[in-house]
C-alpha cells in the first residue's frame, strides 16, 4: 500500500485511456472495466485517506526516488516531484473519490449508447483522475498541469451533447475562463520559479518572505483559482456549466469546484502561511464571499431551466465556503477561526451531496420528460416519487434545515463569521432563506400539481446512486458531531498549525 | 536590455486580454487566448535563459563549455505548450459545433445562456 497514492492517480488514467479500445471488443466488458477501475481507485484513494487520519502526519510519495520515501536529495534540495497528502488533502481526496464513483455508477444506466456512452465514461474518469493527482500533488508545476486535465476533461464533458446547441455554448464559456485561470496559474508559477528556483510547494512555502513578486503572484493564484471556482465576479460559466452537463458530469464538477477550494485553501495556508496571510486577504476572499452568496441567490430567483436554477444554488454554496475560508484566514488564531475552517470544510462534502442528489434528479427528470423547463414541468411527483423524496432532501439541505447536513455546517459559517462582521452573517442568513423559498417553489412547480404526463421511473442504477447520497445528506446531518471530530478537525488542524508539520514531512528534519 | 524578454511577453499577455476584450468572434477568441499562452510561454523560457549558455545537453555539450541554460522551464515550456494546443483544439471544436447550430461566430448574438 505504499504505492497508494500515485495508483489513485494512474489507474483512472489508464483505466481512461484503456476504456474505448474495450469498448471496441465488449460493451458488457467496457462496463465491468469501469466498475473495476472505480472499485480499485476508491480501495487506493481510501487507503491513503485511512493512513494519513490514522497516523495523523502528512504522507509524502517521491516519484522518480530509489525509494518512495526520499523526497530529498543528498544536498538537502527536493528536486523531485513529490505527492503529499495531509489531512486537508485526504478530505479533498474523500470527496473526490465520492463524487466520482457516484457519477461512475450513475452514468452506466443514464447515458445511452448513442449518446456516445465510451467517450463520455472515458472523459468523467479522465476528470477524476485530474482532480486526485491536484489535491495530491505537492509540486506546483504539477499543480499546474493537473488543473489543466481538468478544465479539458470537464470542458469536454460540458459540450458533450454537441447535437443540442447549448451545451457547446457552454463549454465554449467555460473552457475560455479555465484556460485564462490556468494561465494565470502559469504565470505566478513561473514567477515563483523564477525567484527562489523551486516548484514543491513545501521548500517554496520555506523560502518565501513577502516580497512583491510573492504577493504578485499570490495574487495571481487566487485570481485563477477562483475563477476556476467560479466566484463572483468569474461566475458566468459555472451555471452554463452545471446546467447544460450530463448530470453524471456535473455531480463531478462539483468536485472539481472544491478541489479549487481545496487549493485555494492550500496556497493560502501552507505555500503563503508562513509571509503572506495577512487579514487583508482574509477580508477581501469573505466580501467576495458574501458576495457570491447574494447574487447568486438573487439570480436562482428569477430562472426557469431547473438546471440553472439549482446551478446558481450550487455557486451560492461555494460563496458561503470562500465567506468561511475568509473569516478563517482574518481569524487565524481565535477560537472563531478555527470554527469557521470547520465549517467551510464540512460544507465542502456537504454542498457535493445536496447539491450532487439534486443534479442526479435532474438528470432523471431530463431522462424521463426530456426538458427541464420549469414552465412545462409538473406533476412529476405522481410517477416519479422516489425522485421527489429526494429532490426535497437535497433541495433543504441545500438550504440549511435542520436536521439535515447543510445545517450543520451553515450553522458554524454563521457562528462564526457573526463573531468576525455581523453583517455578513445576516446577508449569508437571509440569502439562506431566500434559497429556501426558491428550492420549495421549484419543487411545487416540478413534482406537485396535477399528473400531467406519463412517465416511466428511473432505472435501479440511478436510484441506488441518488440513495447513497440521501444516506449521506441525513447520516451527516445526525451525527455531524462524530465526522467533524474524525475527519474536518484534522483538516483545520493541518491548516493551522500543520504547516510545520507539512514542511518537515516533505523536506526532512 | 536584460529586462527586454519579460516586457514583451507580458505585452503579449496584455494584447491577449485586448483582444478578449473587443473583440466577438469566437474563433478570434481562441487567438486571443493563444496570444497569452504564448506570452507565458515566453515569459517561462526567458526565465532560464542564461547569456551566452549553451542547450542543458551534457551529452552534445561541446568541450570547454561555460554555462548552460536552465532546463526546467524549457521542460515546463514545452508541456504548457501541449496543453495549450489541447484547450486551443477544443475551443476550435466547440466553436465549429456552434457555427454549425446557429449560422455565425459572433459571440454577441450567440446568447441562448443568459441570465
Amino acid at each position: 500500500m505504499v504505492h497508494a497514492p500515485i495508483l489513485a492517480i494512474a489507474i483512472p488514467l489508464l483505466g481512461a485511456f484503456a476504456l474505448p479500445i474495450l469498448a471496441k471488443l465488449n460493451r458488457r466488458a467496457r462496463d465491468l472495466w469501469a466498475v473495476g477501475i472505480a472499485l480499485v481507485t476508491l480501495v487506493f484513494g481510501l487507503a491513503v485517506a485511512g493512513q494519513v487520519f490514522a497516523s495523523g502526519k502528512p504522507l509524502v510519495y517521491t516519484l522518480g526516488a530509489p525509494s518512495p520515501t526520499a523526497s530529498v536529495t543528498e544536498g538537502g534540495f527536493p528536486i523531485r516531484i513529490v505527492l503529499v497528502v495531509d489531512a486537508l488533502g485526504a478530505f479533498a481526496g474523500i470527496i473526490a473519490l465520492l463524487a466520482g464513483a457516484i457519477g461512475l455508477f450513475y452514468s452506466l444506466q443514464y447515458l445511452a449508447e448513442e449518446e456516445g456512452k465510451t467517450l463520455g465514461t472515458s472523459l468523467l474518469l479522465l476528470l477524476w483522475a485530474g482532480i486526485l493527482g491536484l489535491v495530491y500533488t505537492g509540486d506546483l508545476f504539477n499543480f499546474f498541469v493537473f488543473l489543466e486535465i481538468t478544465s479539458i476533461a470537464a470542458c469536454a464533458l460540458i459540450g458533450y451533447r454537441v447535437w443540442e446547441s447549448r451545451p457547446p455554448e457552454a463549454a465554449f464559456k467555460t473552457m475560455a475562463m479555465y484556460t485564462l485561470g490556468g494561465l494565470l496559474v502559469l504565470i505566478s508559477v513561473g514567477i515563483l520559479y523564477g525567484e527562489y528556483d523551486a516548484l514543491n510547494i513545501a521548500y517554496l512555502s520555506k523560502l518565501i518572505t513577502g516580497t512583491l513578486l510573492d504577493k504578485l503572484a499570490l495574487g495571481l493564484l487566487l485570481g485563477g483559482l477562483l475563477m476556476k471556482a467560479g466566484a463572483v465576479p468569474a461566475h458566468m460559466w459555472a451555471p452554463d456549466a452545471y446546467g447544460e452537463a450530463p448530470a453524471m458530469a456535473t455531480i463531478v464538477l462539483v468536485a472539481n469546484t472544491q478541489a479549487a477550494i481545496y487549493a485555494l485553501l492550500r496556497v493560502v495556508f501552507t505555500l503563503f502561511g508562513g509571509a503572506l496571510a495577512t487579514p487583508g486577504i482574509g477580508w477581501l476572499i469573505a466580501s467576495l464571499g458574501t458576495v457570491t452568496v447574494l447574487v447568486a441567490v438573487l439570480m436562482a430567483v428569477v430562472q426557469r431551466h431547473l438546471g440553472r436554477l439549482v446551478a446558481y444554488g450550487a455557486v451560492s454554496q461555494l460563496g458561503y465556503m470562500l465567506l468561511a475560508v475568509g473569516v478563517g484566514v482574518v481569524a487565524a488564531g481565535k477560537g472563531f477561526g478555527e470554527v469557521a475552517l470547520k465549517g467551510g470544510i464540512f460544507h465542502m462534502i456537504n454542498d457535493l451531496a445536496s447539491v450532487g442528489l439534486l443534479f442526479l434528479v435532474i438528470g432523471a427528470i431530463r431522462r424521463a420528460v426530456g426538458s427541464v423547463d420549469l414552465l412545462s414541468l409538473g406533476g412529476l411527483g405522481h410517477t416519479l416519487r422516489w425522485e421527489s423524496g429526494f429532490f426535497l432532501l437535497g433541495a433543504l439541505a441545500l438550504a440549511g434545515i435542520p436536521p439535515l447536513n447543510g445545517f450543520a455546517s451553515k450553522f458554524l459559517i454563521y457562528e462564526s463569521t457573526f463573531k468576525a462582521s455581523p453583517i455578513l452573517a445576516a446577508i449569508a442568513v437571509l440569502s439562506s432563506i431566500l434559497l429556501l423559498a426558491v428550492v420549495v417553489r421549484a419543487f411545487h412547480g416540478v413534482f406537485l400539481g396535477p399528473k400531467a404526463r406519463d412517465v416511466g421511473p428511473a432505472p435501479w442504477g440511478m436510484l441506488v446512486a441518488m440513495g447513497v447520497l440521501a444516506v449521506i445528506i441525513v447520516v451527516f446531518g445526525l451525527f455531524p458531531g462524530f465526522f467533524i471530530e474524525r475527519m474536518v478537525s484534522p483538516a483545520v488542524q493541518a491548516l493551522l498549525g500543520g504547516r510545520a508539520a507539512y514542511l518537515a514531512a516533505v523536506l526532512g528534519g | 536590455m536584460g529586462n527586454m524578454p519579460f516586457v514583451v511577453s507580458m505585452i503579449l499577455v496584455g494584447l491577449g486580454f485586448l483582444a478578449l476584450i473587443v473583440r466577438r468572434n469566437l474563433i478570434k477568441l481562441a487567438i486571443g487566448i493563444s496570444v497569452i499562452e504564448m506570452g507565458v510561454n515566453l515569459f517561462l523560457v526567458s526565465l532560464g535563459y542564461v547569456r551566452g549558455g549553451i542547450a542543458p545537453i551534457y551529452t552534445y555539450a561541446p568541450p570547454g563549455f561555460k554555462e548552460m541554460v536552465f532546463p526546467t522551464p524549457q521542460a515546463l515550456t514545452l508541456t504548457a505548450i501541449v496543453i495549450g494546443l489541447a484547450t486551443t483544439a477544443l475551443m476550435l471544436a466547440f466553436a465549429v459545433v456552434i457555427y454549425r447550430h446557429r449560422g455565425t461566430l459572433d459571440a454577441g448574438k450567440i446568447r441562448e445562456l443568459k441570465g
